[in-house]
């Protein structure tokens, strides 16, 4: 039989706010356990949540940024039931009325294609807290720092037909709200985590069949081993007769599997109904004019416009627009006057592999933008080879200075007087006769002996055009 | 010193007659000598109170008095109190030392208040009758064998036995207004959002709201200036000028438009408490009012409304005492789930776990649309009849409750019973709408309570429709025997 997979995904995004969606603690990562929690995210008797507006106008941006429907009015319900890291015992949440709508995201397929991704909605949220359950013997230990978090979690319809869809999926939202601003993407820390749900059903068949809900996922690989695992579980199910219970199951990284959580009869029936603590937010056409106006050009946008303006391949403008910081650099480079297509060879390949052997983030680079388009203008004008250009990267990366201070200390100003070159030429076809001889008997290969001879002559600061031309005119004459 | 109104007594602080520190003894000592018999206080805060008063005396020989310094109140112990237990009448919060102080209670202080402590209440603000407290059941100063009414109910029997010149309340269905007519005091919940709610434990979030209960009107706007403006730390707190509550006290009646809803004078009204509403009328025609009949014709879906909307919330509100970062927790818990049952099992008493029961089931899967979206429309069509009834009448008024004053024990097997003791105050709650209950003529010795509901935001004119009647009449000026 042959079987075809389909995929929702649940996105939890966090807010890069400052502060939590309800209280005015500090979300910042890694404080001491309870050190970041004031008596409303501690669910104190008589505390009362303030809605965080920083938290709404992400929220629409992210609207705008899927084209999704933005009503009017915006409602915060409460979630119930007991957990000790939920200190109310309800999360404040959204049932009805979301704060975004339907909307859509195009993929990119590996065959070239697009797929339009539907969105079904994406709301508001308080994350809990966090239960620890190591190191307190026998006993479990609370850190409430996360309680009250900023979360917005974005469905997906389960538009997505297979593993390889569902992490493109995936990592354009990513991309998406990384561009936005309204979420750092840390994935090890938890800003960015994916649940999926998944299902499998004969190819052709109509319905879905019974999906189950994979959680714990904290990077892309896992979700893609966390999904295979699952593909496979299911359809080993399937083929042998049994049936997929719908049920919540865990990823386990270390063992490369997902085990059963809990059942769909041991979920909870969370009694939704709307926060009286909070009034229902309104969102006027003022406000997302504002939200509109403060939203950065796009991935896609970007993309298009890279290719339209700098004439770069489809390849080349993907590359540098995956990330904002990246296209920013790119662009930085480009208005020091350096050409667009080199610049972009040099971003992609020069400084990203470095950064990469480095283990560095771009925003962590000893090479800023200004320095490599000042080093992109030497080679341009000739001052240096694009040979020794490499040396110089290294050089400015080391910290000893710009391009043209670096190319000075170390002398590596190309030769490109002409006579100066000849002269060299000169010695080296007197001091090498034999070859001279069979060079000219037809072995046209030794060309390259006499250029490693010039370049070696002079550091390799020759101009290698110059040692062409002026070789194949003397030793053909 | 006990008998005097707030005004009276303020002026007497700032004439030299007495201290505050005085006065604050005088209160101190009453408290000391009658409330062994009427169990008003759950914690009297003693010395807090007299530093309190010593601090206001200076405040007063500066010269930078206001008309409440200096004055000793008790605070409802729903109001969190920084440093002081913060009880909320259950054993739940026995041991509950509040971190900070509620909007109201930082207010009051602001104003120059002295804290003479916190006021016994029905459990987490549940009941008719301060009977399901933890504390004990306060006993009515007008007749010991009686209810104060509820859930206020310390706080109203300490104004009535003048062991406080005034007392702050909370009314979620009627618990300022039901037992400021029990009770012989004035009592005023304000329109919904009027004072915050910050800091104040939640019984029902989109019901609840505090108020003053006083010994006259005069004193509740005195009290209700103090208590009321917008607070950016409740969203759903009224960003809407305050007035000067005092200035129009004494504006005149002429002309006044009340109305009188023909649904609020049918059977199950007690004959006395009729004649004594009748007679409250005729003084308000004697002012220059008119009287008019009304309707109100959704009345009857007030309380059934009501016991939908405040048990579904309150079983979200009260899920946060679960025993684990604060409150009681049950012994040697041997596991998550049995930490959770037997804390809330044994901390709770049995009318609040009822309403948790009855708002669990009617947030339940299936039955949502059923009992909460159902009474979520008939509130709106209850606030319906409010609006239309404010197009032809400037206030309406009508007996607070059926009868005065019942027996300790007389209802506590029948929940509805006690539940249909607040079938005139649960209406404003539901519409939001500012209610005040003052005593009229009493019946047998025991005080009768007239409601005034006014429009929203209409606090003022409430006040000055009830300072009216007081200056006429003396029902408000009557202290229980043996307690003068």
């Amino acid at each position: 039989m042959q079987w075809e997979t389909v995929i929702g995904l649940e996105i939890h995004t966090q807010l890069a706010s400052k502060s939590k969606i309800f209280s005015g603690a500090s979300i910042a990562y890694g404080a001491e356990p309870n050190s970041q929690a004031c008596i409303v995210d501690l669910g104190f008797p008589g505390v009362l949540p303030v809605l965080n507006e920083a938290a709404v106008d992400m929220a629409l941006m992210f609207g705008l940024a899927v084209d999704a429907q933005i009503g009017s009015r915006s409602v915060f319900a409460r979630k119930n039931y007991f957990y000790p890291d939920l200190p109310k015992g309800y999360q404040i949440s959204q049932f009805e009325l979301p704060i975004v709508g339907r909307g859509s995201l195009t993929i990119d397929l590996e065959d070239g294609q697009q797929k339009e991704i539907g969105i079904t909605r994406a709301h508001l949220e308080e994350d809990a807290g966090k239960s620890l359950h190591e190191d307190f013997h026998g006993m479990s230990g609370i850190d409430l720092n996360r309680a009250g978090t900023p979360l917005l979690e974005i469905v997906s319809e389960p538009d997505m037909r297979s593993i390889k869809e569902a992490v493109a999926y995936a990592r354009k939202i990513h991309q998406l709200v990384v561009y936005l601003g309204i979420c750092d993407g840390n994935m090890q820390e938890g800003s960015f985590r994916v649940d999926a749900n998944l299902s499998m059903r004969p190819k052709g068949q109509q319905e879905f069949g019974t999906r189950t809900e994979l959680k714990n996922i904290n990077s892309f690989r896992f979700l893609e081993r966390a999904m295979n695992f699952e593909r496979e579980r299911q359809i080993d199910l399937l083929e042998s007769g049994k049936a997929v219970v719908q049920e919540t199951r865990l990823y386990d990284a270390d063992r490369d599997e997902t085990r059963s959580m809990r059942s769909k009869e041991e979920a909870n029936d969370y009694r939704y109904f709307p926060d009286p603590d909070l009034l229902p937010v309104e969102i006027t056409e003022q406000r997302l004019a504002q939200a509109k106006g403060r939203m950065p050009e796009l991935p896609d946008q970007k993309k298009a416009r890279f290719e339209a303006d700098y004439q770069l391949s489809d390849t080349d403008a993907t590359l540098l627009t995956q990330s904002r910081p990246q296209a920013d650099y790119y662009e930085q480079v480009v208005a020091t006057g350096a050409d667009p297509k080199i610049a972009a060879n040099w971003v992609t390949v020069e400084l990203a592999g470095a950064l990469n052997k480095a283990g560095l983030e771009l925003s962590d680079s000893p090479v800023s933008a200004e320095q490599l388009g000042g080093l992109l203008k030497r080679i341009a004008d000739n001052t240096i080879s694009g040979k020794l250009a490499k040396q110089v990267f290294e050089a400015i990366w080391q910290g000893e200075g710009d391009a043209d201070t670096v190319i000075e200390a170390k002398g590596l100003k190309q030769i490109t007087d002409s006579g100066q070159i000849e002269s060299i030429i000169d010695e080296i076809i007197a001091a090498n006769p034999k070859q001279v001889e069979q060079f000219q008997a037809g072995k046209d290969k030794l060309l390259g002996f006499f250029v490693g001879q010039v370049m070696k002559q002079t550091q390799g600061k020759a101009n290698p055009g110059q040692v062409n031309q002026i070789l194949l005119k003397k030793l053909k004459s | 010193m006990h008998k005097k109104t707030i005004v009276e007594l303020a002026a007497g602080l700032k004439a030299g007659e007495f201290s505050s520190v005085e006065l604050t003894g005088h209160f101190l000592e009453r408290i000391e000598r009658l409330d062994g018999n009427i169990n008003a206080f759950i914690t009297i805060t003693a010395e807090q109170a007299l530093a309190e008063a010593a601090a206001a005396d200076e405040k007063l020989k500066a010269g930078e008095a206001g008309p409440l310094t200096g004055i000793p109140i008790v605070q409802k112990d729903i109001f969190c109190t920084q440093g002081v237990k913060t009880s909320c009448g259950s054993r739940m919060l026995d041991n509950f030392i509040s971190p900070y102080d509620a909007t109201v209670v930082t207010k009051l202080k602001q104003a120059g208040v002295v804290t003479l402590g916190k006021a016994n209440m029905d459990e987490f603000a549940m009941g008719s009758s301060n009977e399901t407290s933890f504390y004990g059941n306060v006993h009515n100063p007008w007749d010991s064998e009686r209810v104060p009414g509820g859930s206020s109910g310390g706080s109203a029997a300490a104004v009535a036995a003048r062991m406080a010149a005034a007392a702050t309340g909370t009314d979620t269905g009627g618990s300022i207004r039901q037992p400021a007519a029990l009770c012989g005091i004035t009592g005023l919940k304000p329109t919904y959002g009027r004072i915050s709610r910050f800091g104040m434990i939640a019984f029902a979030s989109s019901l609840d709201q505090a108020g003053p209960m006083t010994a006259s009107a005069e004193d509740a706007a005195l009290m209700l200036q103090a208590m009321a403006g917008f607070d950016p730390r409740d969203s759903t707190s009224a960003d809407h000028p305050v007035p000067d509550y005092s200035a129009t006290l004494n504006d005149s009646l002429a002309g006044l438009k009340i109305g009188l809803p023909k649904e609020y004078f049918e059977e199950g009204l007690d004959g006395g408490v009729r004649s004594s509403i009748e007679a409250a009328l005729e003084v308000y025609k004697g002012l220059g009012a008119e009287v008019v009949e009304i309707s109100l014709p959704n009345s009857a879906m007030a309380v059934p409304t009501y016991y939908v909307v405040a048990p579904a919330e309150c079983s979200s509100n009260l899920s946060r005492f679960d025993g684990a970062r604060f409150g009681y927790r049950c012994e040697d818990p041997k596991d998550l789930e049995d930490l959770y049952k037997r804390s809330r099992g044994e901390g709770f008493g049995a009318e609040v776990k009822r309403r948790i029961m009855i708002g669990t089931y009617a947030l339940s899967a299936g039955y949502y649309d059923a009992y909460y979206l159902k009474a979520q429309k008939t509130r709106q069509l209850i606030s319906d009849d409010f609006k239309q009834a404010f197009e032809q009448v400037d206030v309406i008024m009508g007996p607070a409750t059926p009868a005065p004053a019942f027996k300790l024990g007389e209802k506590t097997d029948d929940p509805v019973t006690m539940y249909l003791n607040d079938i005139y105050t649960i209406a404003a709650n539901l519409a939001g709408l500012p209610g005040l209950s003052m005593p009229v003529q009493p019946v047998n010795g025991l005080p009768v309570g007239l409601q005034l509901v006014g429009n929203y935001f209409a606090e003022a004119k409430l006040l000055n429709v009830a300072h009216k009647f007081q200056q006429e009449t003396g029902w408000h000026r009557l202290i229980p025997e043996g307690l003068d």
